[in-house]
C-alpha cells in the first residue's frame, strides 16, 4: 500500500529538475555592463560589434563576454571603472547615431543561457527607474479633424459651386452645414458624399432652413484613435531611445495610453521634458541648381542651407517653407496597385492640398524634402560632463533645434491631396517612413496621468526588505512546520522549500515583471501553501484517531483531503485572476506570484510529499507515524 | 504536537444569536464611521502627488514646509515617516489641471537651501548632486519615491478597485453554486461581505491609509477567507452523507469542530509571515500587511461563526446536500 508507481516519480523529476535549473540564474550577480542600440535607421550587427571590439582593445578596456541580439549589443566588464572607460570610448567611436547606456547585466553562465535561462525581471520599485502612464487626448484629436473637415467641407462646396448659408462645428461635436434651399442641400450632398467617404451625413431642418449634420462614421473615428496613439508611440520611442537607457519600455496600454518604464533613471525632470517635446515636419523644395560639393566646402547660397540627412549624408534645401506636418492628415505604409513595390500613402488637408497642388506642379522633375523638427532644452555641460550652474544655483540650459531631412523624392507629377512616395526598398522601410512622418504630422497632446519614480536607494532597499520578509516569514514557518508534525513537518517542509524553487523559476521562465507587491504575493503564498499540508496531515491524524493503521490514515487522508484542497485552492484562484484582469501597476504584480505560487504549491503539497511519505512508509508494516 | 485539544466539542453555532450581533455591531460601527469620517483615501484614488525624500541628517517639518511655501506649495502635508530625516510630502491634486511637473518643482524646492542640482547619473546607489558648482557628490536630499495620480485617473482606480471586488466576490458565488449548493453559496459570500466591511470599517475608525496594496489584500483576504469557508463547507456536506442521524445543528457543529484545528493552524502559519512582512517589508509593505492581518483574523471568525449559521438559517437540509453526492464520487478517480 502506498506505493507510487515509477511514472509518478518520473513526472516529478520531470517538475523538479527544469525548476531547479531555471531558478539557478537567480544565484548569479550581475555584472556591469554596457547597452548599445542604433537611434532610428542605425542598427547593430556584426560589423558594428567589430568596430566596437577594435576601439575597446586599443584602450585596453575589453569585455570580458559580448552578445548581439534583437535589442542591440551587450558588453559585460571586469568592474564598473572599465565600464565607465568603456561606455566613453565606445560613445566616441559610434557618435550621436547610437545610444550608449550603463546597464547591469545579468552574469548567468553561457550554458545556462543558451538553455534560455535568465534571473527574474526586476520591478521599476526593486531596482528603481521611472513609470509613466501617458493618456493620448483622443478628443482632442477628433475635435482637430472635425475642423479640417469644416475647411475641406467648404472647399468641396465652393469648388463644385454649391450654394451654402454656413459651415461651422457644433461644440458638441458634428459639422453643421446650412443651405439655401432643399435642391442646393441635395446637390451638396451628393458632393460631399464623393469627396469624403468618412463622413456620415443626416439631414436636418432648423427654422425653415434645410441642415445636412455631418459627423465621423465610427471607423473614421477608431482609425483617429488608433493613428494618434501610434503617432505618439513612435514619437515616444524616438525620444526614449535619446535618453540612452539600457532595457526601456514603451507599451500601448488599452486604446488612449501608453506606459513608459525607464529603468534606472533619476532625473525625472529630464525624462519628463524630452518625453513632453514636441516635434513637427517642414516641406521644402531641395536646390539642386547650386553644388552640393563647394556648399559643403563652405559656400552655401544665400537662399539655401545644408541640412543633414537621415542616412548620414548631406543635402541643400531652399529656404522658403512650402508646408508643415500640420497640413499632413495620414501617413500609411502600401503597396503600389499596379507595380506592388512598397510605397508609403501620404493625405493632406484642404489647405496643404491647395499649396501642394501648386507648389508640385511648377516642379516637376524636382525633388521635395521632408524635414524632421524637433526642439530640444538640454542642460549644458562643462568639458567633464557636468552640469553648468549659474548664480542662483539653477541649471543652465540650452535650446537646440533638431533638423534632419527624413526623405527627399522627386517629383514626377503634379500632386494634390494624396499622392504616394515610391521607390522605397522594402516593406520596412516603408513602415519606418510612415511611422516618422506620422510622429511629426499633426502632434495629438499627451498627458502624463500616473508617475512612479523609485529613486535607486529605496530600491535596493525594498530588494533587501522584501528578500528578508520572505526568508524570515519562511524560516517561521519551517520551523512551527517541524515543531508540530515532526517527521511529516520535514515532509512539508521539503515541499514548502521546493514550492519556493518553483516560483523562482516559473517566474524566470515565464519572465514576469516581479514587484514588491510580488515578493508580498511569494511570502503570502508560503503561509497558504502550507494550508495543503495542515489538512492532509490533520486529516491523517483523524484517521489515527478513529482507530485506522497507519497506512490506511495515510491513504485516507490524502484522498479525503484532496477535494477540499481542490476547492480551497481554486477559489483563491478566482480572486487572484480577477486582481490581475481588473488592477493596475502594483495591485497586477501580486496576482502574478499569487496564481502562480497558487499552482505550484498544489503541485509540491500534493504530489510532492505523497512521493516522499510513500518513499518513506509505503509498502511496509509501520506501526506507528512520526506525525 | 498539539495545539488543540483531541476532541474539541465546543458549541458554535450555538453561539450564532451572540455572534451575530457581534458581527452586525462591527459592520454598523463600520458604516457609520465610513458616512462620519470616510476612508482615508490614498492619492492612487484622489489623485495627486506624493514626494518622499530622505536627508543626510535629521531636519526640521516646519522648514520643509516654509521652504515648499517658499515655492508657492501651500497646501502641502509634510511629515517624517520612519525616521527623522525621512520625510514625506503630500500634494493634493488642486484642480483638474494639476500635472506631473509639480512633483519636479516641489524637488527643486527642497534641493535650493543647499544649492544642489541632480548630475548627470554616476553612481548606481546614490543620486549625485551639483553643489554649488562642485562636484558631483552625493545628494544631502535624496528623491526616494516620487508618486503622481492624475485627477481623473484617480477616480477611474477607485471605480476599478470596487468593481473588482464585485466581480471577485460573483465570479466565486458562481463557482460555490456549482460546487455546492446555493445556500451554501450566498453562506459564503454573505461571510466574504461580512469581513471585507469590517475590514473597511477598521480602515476608516483608525483613519488608516487605503492605498492600492490596501486594496490588493482586501481581494486576498476574500480568498484566503473562501478558503476557509469551504474547507468546513466540504466537511459539513461530507457529515451530512456519512451521518445518516443528527440534526443539521449536531452535524454542522462536529464539522466545525474537525476543521477547528486546521483552521487555527493555517491562520497561525500566515499570520507568522504576516508578521515578518509588517515588521520587515517596509513602508509600502506596510499597510498591504495590516490589512491582511486584520482580514485572516475575521475571516477565520466568520467561516466559523459566520458562514455556517447563515447556511443553516437559509433552511439547509439534508435532501439538499444529496444532489452532490455524485460530483463526490468522480473526485476518486482523479486522487493522486
Amino acid at each position: 500500500m502506498n506505493r507510487n508507481p515509477l511514472w509518478k516519480y518520473v513526472i516529478i523529476a520531470a517538475v523538479i529538475i527544469p525548476g531547479f535549473l531555471y531558478a539557478l540564474p537567480n544565484l548569479y550577480g550581475e555584472d556591469p555592463g554596457v547597452h548599445v542600440a542604433g537611434v532610428g535607421s542605425f542598427t547593430t550587427d556584426e560589423d558594428t560589434l567589430r568596430q566596437i571590439e577594435r576601439a575597446l582593445a586599443e584602450q585596453n578596456t575589453a569585455p570580458i563576454r559580448t552578445t548581439l541580439d534583437a535589442t542591440g549589443i551587450q558588453m559585460r566588464f571586469a568592474d564598473t571603472e572599465t565600464q565607465l572607460k568603456a561606455k566613453d570610448v565606445v560613445q566616441a567611436e559610434l557618435g550621436d547615431d547610437y545610444t550608449v547606456a550603463l546597464s547591469l547585466l545579468p552574469s548567468t553562465p553561457n550554458w545556462l543561457a543558451d538553455l534560455g535561462g535568465a534571473p527574474m525581471y526586476l520591478g521599476l520599485d526593486l531596482r528603481g527607474g521611472v513609470h509613466f502612464l501617458m493618456e493620448v487626448d483622443v478628443e482632442g484629436a477628433i475635435k482637430a479633424a472635425e475642423e479640417r473637415y469644416v475647411a475641406d467641407l467648404r472647399s468641396i462646396l465652393r469648388e463644385s459651386k454649391v450654394r451654402y448659408l454656413t459651415i461651422r462645428r457644433s461644440a458638441q461635436g458634428g459639422i453643421e452645414i446650412k443651405f439655401r434651399d432643399e435642391l442646393q442641400r441635395d446637390q451638396g450632398r451628393e458632393e460631399i458624399l464623393d469627396e469624403l467617404s468618412q463622413l456620415k451625413l443626416v439631414d436636418d431642418e432648423r427654422e425653415g432652413k434645410p441642415f445636412i449634420v455631418a459627423s465621423l462614421r465610427e471607423e473614421a473615428v477608431e482609425e483617429i484613435k488608433s493613428f494618434a496613439l501610434q503617432q505618439n508611440m513612435t514619437s515616444l520611442r524616438n525620444r526614449v531611445d535619446e535618453l540612452g537607457v539600457a532595457e526601456p519600455v514603451v507599451q500601448q496600454q488599452g486604446d488612449r495610453r501608453i506606459v513608459v518604464q525607464l529603468p534606472g533613471v533619476q532625473d525625472t525632470a529630464k525624462a519628463k521634458e524630452i518625453l513632453g517635446r514636441t516635434a513637427t515636419l517642414e516641406i521644402k523644395l531641395v536646390d539642386e541648381e547650386h553644388d552640393l560639393e563647394s556648399a559643403i566646402r563652405g559656400s552655401v547660397p544665400a537662399g539655401s542651407r545644408l541640412y543633414r540627412h537621415r542616412n548620414g549624408s548631406q543635402i541643400l534645401l531652399k529656404k522658403p517653407l512650402i508646408y508643415s506636418g500640420h497640413n499632413i492628415v495620414d501617413a500609411a505604409a502600401g503597396r503600389d496597385q499596379l507595380s506592388g513595390t512598397a510605397v508609403v500613402h501620404i493625405t493632406l488637408d484642404s489647405r496643404g492640398a491647395e499649396i501642394n497642388q501648386r507648389v508640385t506642379g511648377e516642379n516637376v522633375g524636382r525633388r521635395m524634402a521632408v524635414v524632421f523638427v524637433e526642439e530640444r532644452s538640454e542642460t549644458k555641460l562643462d568639458e567633464a560632463g557636468r552640469p553648468v550652474v549659474n548664480d542662483q544655483g539653477e541649471v543652465v540650459k540650452t535650446r537646440k533645434r533638431i533638423e534632419e531631412v527624413i526623405t527627399a523624392p522627386v517629383i514626377r507629377e503634379q500632386l494634390g491631396k494624396r499622392f504616394q512616395i515610391e521607390g522605397l526598398d522594402s516593406s520596412e522601410e516603408a513602415q519606418d517612413l510612415a511611422l516618422l512622418l506620422r510622429a511629426g504630422a499633426l502632434a495629438t497632446p499627451i498627458d502624463i496621468i500616473e508617475e512612479r519614480t523609485i529613486g535607486p536607494s529605496l530600491g535596493r532597499d525594498n530588494i533587501n526588505q522584501g528578500f528578508r520578509s520572505v526568508l524570515i516569514g519562511f524560516s517561521l514557518v519551517l520551523i512551527f512546520m517541524l515543531i508540530y508534525y515532526r517527521l511529516f513537518g520535514v515532509v512539508a517542509c521539503t515541499a514548502l522549500v521546493l514550492n519556493l524553487v518553483l516560483i523562482v523559476s516559473v517566474l524566470s521562465l515565464l519572465q514576469a515583471t516581479l514587484t514588491l507587491p510580488g515578493v508580498a504575493g511569494i511570502v503570502l503564498t508560503v503561509g497558504m501553501a502550507v494550508d495543503a499540508n495542515v489538512l492532509i496531515f490533520e486529516r491523517i491524524r483523524e484517521e489515527i484517531r478513529n482507530g485506522n493503521t497507519p497506512q490506511a490514515s495515510i491513504h485516507v487522508g490524502y484522498d479525503k483531503a484532496f477535494g477540499t484542497i481542490l476547492d480551497a485552492n481554486f477559489t483563491t484562484l478566482i480572486a487572484a485572476i480577477v486582481l490581475f484582469s481588473i488592477g493596475s501597476g502594483p495591485v497586477k504584480g501580486f496576482a502574478v506570484t499569487l496564481s502562480i505560487g497558487i499552482l505550484t504549491s498544489m503541485f509540491t503539497a500534493i504530489f510532492g510529499t505523497r512521493a516522499l511519505i510513500n518513499l518513506m512508509y509505503g509498502g511496509r508494516r509501520v506501526r506507528k507515524l512520526a506525525i | 504536537m498539539e495545539l488543540i485539544g483531541k476532541d474539541t466539542n465546543i458549541d458554535f453555532i450555538g453561539k450564532r444569536k451572540l455572534a451575530l450581533i457581534v458581527s452586525f455591531t462591527l459592520i454598523v460601527i463600520g458604516i457609520l464611521s465610513l458616512f462620519v469620517r470616510g476612508l482615508n483615501f490614498g492619492i492612487e484614488f484622489t489623485g495627486g502627488t506624493l514626494v518622499e525624500v530622505a536627508y543626510d541628517q535629521p531636519v526640521q517639518i516646519a522648514e520643509v514646509r516654509a521652504q515648499l511655501a517658499d515655492a508657492g506649495q501651500n497646501d502641502a502635508v509634510v511629515q517624517y515617516f520612519g525616521t527623522t530625516r525621512d520625510v514625506s510630502i503630500r500634494l493634493p491634486a488642486a484642480d483638474e489641471s494639476s500635472t506631473a511637473q509639480i512633483s519636479t518643482e516641489t524637488l527643486q524646492a527642497l534641493r535650493a537651501p543647499f544649492k544642489e542640482v541632480l548630475a548627470e547619473k554616476t553612481d548606481g546607489g546614490e543620486q549625485q548632486c551639483m553643489r554649488d558648482g562642485q562636484g558631483p557628490v552625493a545628494c544631502k536630499v535624496q528623491m526616494r519615491r516620487i508618486e503622481f495620480i492624475g485627477p481623473q485617473f484617480g477616480e477611474e482606480l477607485a471605480e476599478n478597485g470596487g468593481l473588482a471586488m464585485l466581480a471577485a466576490l460573483f465570479l466565486i458565488m458562481l463557482y460555490v453554486a456549482f460546487r455546492f449548493e446555493w445556500k451554501f453559496s450566498i453562506g459564503s459570500v454573505a461571510a466574504l461581505g461580512h469581513d471585507v466591511l469590517i475590514a473597511i470599517g477598521i480602515f476608516s475608525i483608525f483613519q488608516l491609509e487605503f492605498t492600492q496594496p490596501v486594496l490588493a489584500a482586501l481581494l486576498a483576504v476574500i480568498g484566503y477567507s473562501l478558503n476557509d469557508t469551504i474547507v468546513v463547507f466540504d466537511r459539513i456536506r461530507e457529515n451530512f452523507r456519512k451521518m445518516r442521524k443528527g440534526a443539521p445543528v449536531e452535524i454542522m457543529n462536529q464539522s466545525i469542530n474537525q476543521t477547528l484545528r486546521r483552521t487555527v493552524l493555517t491562520s497561525v502559519t500566515t499570520l507568522l509571515v504576516l508578521f515578518a512582512l509588517f515588521f520587515l517589508g517596509g513602508e509600502v509593505i506596510r499597510g498591504f500587511a495590516v490589512a491582511l492581518i486584520i482580514g485572516v483574523i475575521i475571516g477565520t471568525y466568520s467561516s466559523i461563526f459566520v458562514a455556517s449559521p447563515i447556511v443553516l438559517m437559509l433552511g439547509l437540509s439534508r435532501e439538499d446536500m444529496l444532489l452532490v453526492k455524485k460530483e463526490g464520487a468522480d473526485q476518486e478517480q482523479i486522487l493522486p
